[in-house]
């Protein structure tokens, strides 16, 4: 089980809580705006693009270099960018907060 | 090699080169092969934009039969964002639970019928009905509409071998207007109503912007779906194992849809035309040409997709961009892959096997390069799980 908070763009906060699947997977069950997750969760349509505090990097981890190649061409992306179906929901994930790109 | 197979014939010349060649219409392509090249040209419109004379960004061009600027496909920023925003919420109605409950109704249908008889020609008797009918949804409009649709035929909009002869492109476009005027007349809850009444940078949207989004919406997602749809039924007819597994597994079916997309690539190449002399792989393109950013070969490119040319159902990774990439993505994904992600699952559920009896491939030409891209028939039996 893992707490995971969701801010908008609009500034507001979600707290939702996760046991399996992707991030993305999670924001869309939970209707985040911001995170549509068009192509299934296969990092071909990148929306679900958030950025990852410094303090919550280690984490995640790093993102792929197919992965960095999609955040390229993106608006708003940046060192701390991920595409959040790439971030597989685990207990090490539990209190993450996570900033919507979009 | 299986009859379902798709080959790539530009894996050489992306390795080597980077670009191909092609002349057509005496306007010459320089086209993009590699993945990372296309996605920079696809995102750089400032340097390849859209927005140029209507028709010359579609291969082949439709320069000579089309006035209608295609909306908000040949349009770049700012401009493009504005009109996006305004028809995008329209276009992601398929992920709500009333549309895929009717598009599953209609799907399975067709796969019923299908079942029940000895031999369909799948291109005109399963693909072409199931795309119609599905539009039909897509514009809100009665599902009897779609027969007129049918009864036009595969290759209603444009001549197979004459990208001149514009009797043909006026079918659809004479339909279009015939239908604004209905809207007009009566309004309801359909595409042409909702569009003549929306609003954008403070003006109602004309008549000849409306029919410049409803030729896109008619145009853009015929084909291509009738392609990937025949060409989904040609690979589980080889590939009895892929609908055990999506059986066995459903939750890799939308894993499944991105890499048959992927593999499919059911639009080969679109064009852009370039601002100011620049250049591609070290290839000068001069102001004032085309370019064409090859789908179906970046998604090919071995840089980025491990045994590119194998269809591994639950491929994790895979930026494909068979619906195109950066701010000019496909307006109808929704829509198309929720169709074929619903006939994964009825295909999944209903049918044990699929035998191929013939088939007659569509090979495109493109200067020196012979892509398939599909089938002109393909006659199959269906049996029942």
């Amino acid at each position: 089980m893992a707490k995971i908070t969701f801010i908008t763009s609009d500034h507001e906060t979600i707290t939702v809580e996760g046991t399996s699947g992707s991030v993305m997977q999670l924001a869309v069950k939970n209707n985040i705006q911001g995170i549509d997750g068009d192509c299934g969760g296969v990092c071909s349509c990148a929306t679900c693009h958030v950025h990852v505090p410094t303090e919550f990097q280690d984490k995640t981890g790093k993102a792929s270099e197919i992965e960095k190649d999609m955040l390229e061409f993106e608006d708003n992306a940046n060192e701390s960018s991920r595409l959040s179906c790439q971030l597989d929901i685990s207990e090490a994930l539990d209190g993450i907060v996570l900033h919507i790109a979009n | 090699m299986k009859k379902s197979a798709i080959p790539d014939p530009f894996e050489q010349t992306r390795l080597e080169k980077g670009v191909g060649e092609m002349n057509e219409q005496n306007d010459p392509i320089v086209m993009v092969l590699r993945h990372k090249d296309v996605r920079r040209c696809a995102h750089k419109w400032q340097t390849f934009q859209s927005g140029a004379q209507p028709g010359r960004i579609v291969i082949p061009s439709e320069v000579a039969i089309r006035d209608t600027r295609q909306i908000p496909f040949e349009l770049d920023p700012p401009q493009h964002g504005a009109y996006r925003t305004l028809v995008e919420a329209w276009f992601k109605r398929p992920l709500q639970e009333a549309y895929q409950a009717q598009l599953s109704q209609q799907i399975n249908a067709i796969v019923d019928e299908a079942l029940s008889r000895d031999q369909v020609e799948v291109v005109s008797e399963f693909s072409l009905p199931l795309q119609s009918r599905a539009l039909t949804l897509l514009l809100n409009i009665p599902y009897s509409e779609a027969a007129t649709w049918i009864s036009w035929g595969t290759h209603v909009f444009r001549s197979e071998d004459d990208p001149l002869d514009k009797s043909k492109a006026n079918i659809l476009y004479d339909y279009i207007d015939r239908q604004i005027d209905q809207a007009i007349k009566n309004p309801g809850e359909d595409l042409y109503s909702v569009l003549l009444n929306s609003e954008i940078e403070g003006h109602k949207l004309n008549r000849e912007e409306v029919k410049g989004v409803m030729i896109l919406t008619f145009a853009g997602g015929r084909d291509t779906v009738i392609n990937a749809v025949t060409n989904s039924i040609a690979y589980f007819a080889d590939h009895p194992e892929s609908l055990e597994l999506i059986r066995k597994q459903p939750d890799i079916t939308g894993k499944a849809v991105e890499e048959l997309i992927r593999y499919f690539a059911p639009l080969t190449h679109m064009g852009r035309v370039a601002t100011q002399d620049t250049q591609v792989c070290e290839h000068a393109v001069k102001a004032d040409s085309r370019i064409s950013l090859c789908w179906a070969s970046a998604n090919r490119d071995a840089s980025v997709f491990e045994n590119p040319n194998e269809v591994i159902l639950d491929r994790k990774i895979n930026p494909h961009v068979s619906f195109g990439f950066s701010h000019h993505n496909c307006l109808g994904a929704t829509h198309a892959r929720q169709i074929l992600k619903t006939l994964l699952q009825v295909l999944a559920q209903k049918v044990q096997s699929i035998d191929l009896l013939a088939t007659e491939d569509n090979i495109e030409e493109w200067g020196n390069f012979k892509r398939k891209v599909g089938y002109h028939q393909i006659n199959v039996h269906f049996n029942a799980k």
